[in-house]
């Protein structure tokens, strides 16, 4: 049923159900938000999107009324441009609006909301106390002086997360954001996600930054410094630098990151397809010898923080690998080293994630360094390397493609869709299936995997016996599947779990704007990105099988399992 | 005399711990009535009747009784609003202290024409004698096959639970007081959808002020049609009032709508005490207009109300006289409210806090043009944009008093330049 109703006198006709703020859009007209998020619940907490609408007393909020027959709606009179006004100017009043001293600055929504409404004055006194930051964790610092309360990132860690670590506290004016009772993010069991830094609208939410640490690093002559890039960011970066979203830039990205000073730009994809070999190979272990099933995967940092904390009981399910972030780090630090002749002690890893949880991964005590020689030194975000390039005034689109680095540079199309969901699963069961049935695949995609599906399921012919496997993403969808593995019902015998909507491609530390349709781009890409390789199986990387030949021995072996596995502790909650 | 005494017909003459004083005094013959009796359409007598809730907006009750009746879902409930914490209000306390089965029989009623399942009575947890005999009642009307399973042995199942607020205002706000119900943080939600179709535990809800429960029986005893006959057009039947302030004879009084304030104050509250001068009234309670003496002519009636945009409807009348200030008085209200406030929607959350520093501004003389001029806008921002009941009246004191006491404002402007 369509409906018929007036903006700004203008006829228009829209489906039913349809709101105010979707039907003026759909017209040109974009109304002002500032709560409203797509992908979000509508809170109408901020009454910015405040509209006319004849024969009504009051304003209403556009975000949150639907469209009826013969409604006449006016977008801008006075009244409303006043109220719009009035509002922010007191969400001003009560905010560290230190505009040049954010990180958030030029990216900031109250910032341009304010641009927008021509705001050149704030009636209203400046009401912000203090409140001490969070920066307890190494992944994200939670600054309350700028929080405007808009709710959204309650909204993803409680509906899309299912983790619940933050709440509005107090009320009235001495509303707080935080997690309860005030305590830290690290103190409530936070994963660092970050999907809450990708939402949030303003400063009040960020990840650590850690850019001066890399620039430092890249001009001590004491270091070599190289860096890992993943998956996803071959088809994100070019999006932070103003591209379209999906944009596949994979050879800028190597040329970018060689201006910026790294002796070598590596692919994380390599350790991808070493990662399939590992995980694959302990699966089938596990199958065979009557092992722990159902097998998850275990690259995700924020579904292993989600599992440590509140399903200790299943991490004997989880897969002892190493996520590929971490097995690039102990290799460069072991195989690379001796290979380059370097002193270990000197390499400095960079990694390039579109994950804000990796930066907390990188610092585990698990992963087999002194905290003094990290495998991976420094994590950025996607959003961070993009910071880097724009402070170095690289002309991203001028630059000539380049080739990733040997000996981590040879990798497959399996690798590179391990940057969204059911990628893991799909390049697993590519490798599993041929070693198994020692047969060719006859076709390589596994479409069931794909998808934005909360959780996927697939059946696997594995030498004679069918094998059921899930795929799931979001951490309310991965709690599903925890429950069922946690009370012995879980039909599968393989589990590939990502944490962030869409997987990698939609992280919590890739480009701000991140919607479904962006989302949907990047995993578009991705797939273009598979087809388009040499080699689509991870097994048939030659450099893979080199490294077995010449440092490894084989798949699980005493050195494989120092340097490429690890195992999970529970984590007590309060 | 003006006072005529439906709702309050059983004060002081029961005693409210004995259901058989409630029955001997004509008490749940209505319900039975209702129910196995002539079969009468409730529905179509309330809508007759022309109800509208006693809680201070005034909606008319049939459409929200409709509106659940149509509604197919296995459970539904009815909410009776007993929280009652707008300041200068304190006739459903008693009520329910004083004829508590009235209203646990209008909750009954409601039910059965609505096909409801589930009863909440949500006192404020200050009530405490309220909270005692409503639940000494609910135990009693259960005893007495009021409540249960198939209530006076027809097919027909309800029960009551009593839920208690932990003293927060906006408990009072339909949504906020769901939440409450449902364990959460009291704040409002997003409107539509309504509670007759998403209310509590997601289920189809009505929601009631405990006055309008206690007219039901009332409606079903005497027919629509004939209550319809008391008061005014648009305001059938009689209202509670609270009369506090500087009155001789505070308390709660019931009249039929369309009598003038200035004769409830004069002949029920007995007049200004020490023969001083009434300066202002306000209406409704903290949320509500105040009003200059020169209107004391107008009629208690809903229409007459409306234009003030504000729950003034809830039959709070707070007589002011001579010795006070109008700064005084809009202080208190707006920093309640602001310390009430939820915090949910920004209007609400960051204004009460400029609006009481704007008028401190005032009461330290410090105020500009351009304050006064921030104060009216804000104050009519926060009124039509806030999520809730709560910010969209909070402000009803200023608006008012800018209109009838603009004089008080510009005395205490710092200079007049602009």
């Amino acid at each position: 049923m369509m409906v018929n109703l007036k903006i700004n006198n203008i006829d228009v006709t829209v489906p039913e159900n349809t709101t105010i703020l979707d039907a003026a859009k759909a017209n040109n007209i974009a109304i002002p938000t500032l709560c409203y998020y797509p992908d979000l619940r509508i809170n109408s907490d901020c009454r910015i999107c405040s509209v006319e609408i004849v024969g009504k007393k009051g304003l209403s909020t556009s975000c949150s009324t639907l469209v009826t027959e013969g409604m006449q709606v006016k977008t801008h009179t006075p009244r409303v441009i006043n109220a719009r006004k009035t509002i922010t100017e007191l969400l001003l009043a009560n905010h560290d609006a230190d505009c040049t001293a954010c990180a958030k600055n030029m990216n900031c929504e109250l910032q341009k909301l304010a641009n927008v409404l021509g705001i050149d004055e704030n009636r209203f006194a400046r009401v912000l106390e203090v409140r001490p930051i969070d920066d307890h964790n190494p992944s994200l610092i939670r600054n309350s002086n700028r929080c405007i309360k808009c709710g959204r990132c309650i909204d993803v860690c409680r509906n899309i997360q299912g983790v619940n670590v933050l709440e509005a506290m107090n009320r009235g004016h001495d509303i707080l954001i935080s997690p309860p009772f005030g305590k830290y993010l690290s103190d409530e069991f936070c994963t660092f996600c970050g999907q809450c830094s990708s939402v949030c609208p303003v400063g009040a939410i960020i990840e650590k930054d850690e850019t001066a640490t890399v620039w430092n690093a890249l001009h001590d002559p004491q270091k070599h410094v190289i860096v890992q890039v993943a998956p996803a960011i071959r088809v994100s970066l070019g999006e932070e630098l103003g591209q379209k979203p999906g944009t596949i830039v994979t050879g800028k990205l190597v040329a970018a990151l060689k201006l910026l000073g790294f002796t070598k730009v590596f692919d994380t994809d390599f350790t991808a397809d070493l990662t399939i070999i590992e995980e694959g190979s302990e699966l089938i272990k596990r199958i065979t010898t009557g092992g722990v099933l159902p097998m998850t995967t275990s690259c995700c940092p924020g579904w292993i923080n989600f599992a440590e904390t509140y399903y200790p009981e299943i991490l004997d399910h989880i897969s002892s690998c190493k996520s590929p972030q971490q097995m690039f780090g102990a290799l460069a630090k072991t195989y690379y080293a001796q290979k380059e002749n370097i002193d270990p002690a000197s390499i400095f890893v960079v990694s390039i994630m579109p994950c804000t949880a990796k930066k907390y991964e990188a610092k585990r005590s698990e992963m087999g360094s002194t905290e003094n020689n990290l495998d991976v030194d420094v994590v950025l975000t996607t959003r961070e390397a993009g910071k880097m390039l724009r402070q170095m005034g690289v002309e991203f689109e001028n630059l000539s493609e380049m080739e990733f680095d040997k000996p981590f540079g040879t990798t497959t199309g399996a690798a590179a869709i391990f940057g969204t969901t059911g990628g893991v699963m799909e390049a697993a069961l590519r490798t599993v299936y041929e070693i198994v049935n020692k047969k060719p695949l006859a076709v390589l995609d596994f479409v069931e995997v794909r998808g934005m599906k909360g959780i996927k399921e697939a059946s696997v012919d594995l030498g004679g016996k069918t094998v059921k496997v899930a795929v799931a993403h979001t951490l309310a969808n991965a709690k599903i599947i925890a429950e069922q593995i946690k009370n012995h019902e879980s039909p599968y015998a393989f589990i590939e779990v990502m944490c962030c909507p869409g997987g990698c491609i939609g992280g919590g530390g890739q480009p701000y704007g991140t919607i479904s349709k962006t989302r949907t781009d990047r995993l578009a890409s991705l797939y273009a990105v598979d087809v388009a390789m040499p080699l689509r199986k991870s097994h048939e990387n030659p450099d893979i099988n080199k490294l077995y030949s010449d440092f490894l021995g084989s798949p699980l072996a005493k050195l494989s399992h120092e340097l490429l596995h690890t195992k999970y502790q529970p984590k007590r909650r309060h | 005399m003006i006072e005529k005494k439906i709702i309050s017909k059983r004060f002081d003459k029961i005693d409210p711990y004995s259901i058989a004083d409630y029955i001997a005094t004509g008490g749940y013959k209505p319900l039975i009535k209702a129910m196995t009796g002539e079969r009468i359409d409730i529905l179509s007598e309330v809508e007759k009747s022309r109800l509208r809730g006693r809680g201070g907006a005034g909606f008319p009750v049939a459409i929200k009784m409709m509106a659940l009746a149509k509604e197919a879902a296995s459970v539904k409930y009815i909410v009776c609003n007993a929280d009652e914490g707008e300041p200068g209000n304190f006739k459903d306390r008693a009520i329910m202290e004083k004829d508590p089965h009235s209203i646990l029989e209008g909750m009954i009623i409601t039910a059965y024409a609505t096909r409801a399942t589930k009863g909440y009575i949500y006192i404020r947890c200050e009530y405490d004698k309220s909270i005692e005999i409503m639940r000494h009642a609910v135990d009693e009307a259960r005893k007495n096959h009021f409540l249960g399973l198939k209530i006076d042995k027809i097919d027909f199942d309800f029960d009551i639970e009593i839920r208690l607020g932990a003293g927060s205002y906006v408990c009072g706000e339909e949504f906020a007081l769901l939440e409450s119900i449902e364990g959460k943080t009291g704040r409002t939600r997003v409107k539509p959808p309504f509670p007759t179709s998403v209310g509590l535990f997601g289920k189809p809800t009505e929601i009631n002020n405990v006055e309008t429960f206690a007219n039901i029986p009332v409606i079903v005893d005497m027919g629509g049609d004939e209550f319809a006959k008391i008061g005014t057009k648009s305001s059938t039947g009689t209202k509670l009032l609270s009369l506090s302030g500087n009155v001789n004879n505070k308390g709660v009084y019931e009249i039929p709508f369309g009598i003038p304030i200035k004769t409830v104050i004069d002949e029920l509250g007995g007049g200004v005490p020490d023969s001083r001068a009434l300066k202002m009234v306000q209406l409704g309670g903290a949320c509500g207009p105040i009003i200059p003496r020169y209107l004391l002519d107008m009629i208690i009636d809903f229409d007459r109300f409306d234009e003030f945009e504000s729950k003034t409807g809830s039959g709070a009348i707070i007589v002011m006289d001579d010795r006070w200030d109008i700064f005084d008085i809009l202080l208190r209200n707006v920093d309640f409210f602001k310390h009430e406030s939820c915090g949910k929607c920004a209007p609400c959350r960051e204004g009460h806090n400029q609006l009481a520093r704007l008028l401190r501004k005032f009461t330290d003389r410090k105020a500009t043009v351009k304050d006064l001029i921030s104060i009216e806008s804000l104050a009519r921002v926060m009124h039509q944009t806030s999520l809730c009941g709560l910010g969209q009246t909070s402000p009803t004191s200023i608006i008012s008093t800018l209109r009838y006491f603009r004089e008080d404002y510009i005395d205490r402007l710092e200079s007049l330049e602009v």
